[in-house]
């Protein structure tokens, strides 16, 4: 049987892929972020995971305004990124496993979530920076993908309490799906900024050590912030954080946090990056 | 006033959503290297070709980003017209806060301390 064996929060901005490019990652200014990615790849080394699902939020490649699903799940076996318009390099292709996408949705579905499928599917800087921070040096990732794509730009936004819930969902599918997969769970985007608007430039850090200390321990507290009271702590673009509580809704078992780094700024953004544990009720048995 | 109203914020909503989708689907255009160089080549030609409206139009050559969200455009699509004249996040925050792009900086590097 499938495992769920741990997840990774971590923020997407675009510009950290224009500094992998341009090798800055050792730089004053970039240093504090990727530094925090060491633990990251000691802990995959460790875990091994054979298949990775991606919540993230698509940021106009892969849809556009005129046709938006609230959630929408790959189900192929190549994801492509392509030319997002701002200057980041166009990223490696990620490989795929649409029989355990169709897996996903399958469950989904039967617990009454009216998803989109799509067989094909561009991913954005959302999914293709995560990959490249947690694998770096350009070559072939060592896992698939399923990604996993939340609306947070158009508004109305599913609720918080519903992305814990989508989390929950895959992470009851994951565990039923027979073959015997090493899956880890990642949500992107965040923590708080805002890029719009006079407030741009919003971060609240009280509001962010409080997200990431209830993720671990007490997701139900982040649930009960509606998306308006979301934006107003987190700024406008900071219910990123949506893809976060999704990751770890997933997270099915015991839970504990391995690792956190969390940085002010990078770009406009409060920068973070964590790992948790997740400890199966079978393995507790086995243990 | 519109319920949950945020201070120097508009929520992408659906009115924001109505108003925006030629503005915004413009700029999902310059996703393409071909439609960003058509953009600088005859800017009034390509606006017309979206069909912007009055507000949007002026809006794009006035080059303010309150302006744009005023006429409904999306921060992300923006954000992709924006980088054609090579301005990135912090420039677009600098001037919708009416501040240096140095003093923008030290907002962001402050909320750290």
């Amino acid at each position: 049987m499938a495992r769920i064996i741990g997840g990774v929060g971590t923020t997407h901005v675009p510009s950290i892929g224009k500094a992998i490019a341009e090798h800055k990652q050792k730089d004053p200014y970039w240093s504090p972020f990727f530094d925090g990615f060491h633990y990251v790849h000691q802990w995959l080394a460790r875990v091994k995971p054979d298949v990775a699902v991606v919540f993230y939020n698509d940021h106009g490649l892969n849809f556009f305004l005129d046709k938006l699903p609230t959630f929408a799940v790959g189900a192929a076996d190549e994801y492509r990124n392509e030319d997002e318009g701002w200057g980041i390099p166009v990223s490696r292709s990620l490989a795929g496993d649409a029989k355990f996408s169709w897996h996903l949705i399958n469950g989904l579905v039967a617990d009454e979530f009216d998803i989109t499928m799509c067989q094909d599917m561009l991913v954005d800087h959302a999914v293709t920076i995560p990959m490249a921070l947690m694998w770096p040096g350009g070559g072939a990732c060592p896992v698939k993908i399923v990604p996993i794509s939340i609306n947070t730009v158009q508004h109305p936004l599913p609720s918080v309490s519903r992305c814990l819930k989508l989390g929950r969902s895959i992470g009851r599918a994951i565990e039923s799906y027979e073959q015997d997969l090493r899956v880890m769970v990642v949500g992107t985007g965040g923590l708080s900024h805002q890029l719009d608007g006079e407030r741009a430039g919003f971060i609240n850090k009280e509001f962010d050590r409080f997200c990431m200390d209830k993720l671990t321990s007490d997701p139900e507290a982040i649930a009960r912030y509606s998306i308006p009271q979301l934006v107003e702590q987190a700024g406008a673009q900071g219910v990123e954080l949506l893809n976060w509580v999704a990751m770890r809704g997933a997270l099915t078992g015991r839970v504990s946090e391995l690792h956190r780094n969390y940085h002010i700024p990078i770009s406009n953004t409060a920068a973070a990056t964590m790992v948790f544990d997740n400890q199966a009720a079978e393995q507790r048995k086995a243990a | 006033m519109r319920p949950h109203a945020i201070p120097g914020t508009v929520l992408f909503d659906d009115e924001q959503a109505r108003k925006g989708l030629a503005l915004n689907r413009m700029c999902f255009s310059f996703n393409s290297a071909e439609n960003r160089a058509a953009f600088l080549k005859d800017e009034d030609a390509y606006c017309r070709k979206y069909g912007l409206s009055e507000e949007q139009r002026a809006a794009v050559n006035s080059r303010n980003v309150l302006q744009m969200i005023a006429a409904g455009g999306n921060i992300y699509y923006l954000a992709k017209l924006a980088g054609i004249f090579g301005l990135n996040v912090q420039d677009i925050g600098a001037q919708q806060t009416g501040m240096s792009v140095d003093a923008f900086k030290d907002k962001l590097a402050a909320a750290g301390r």
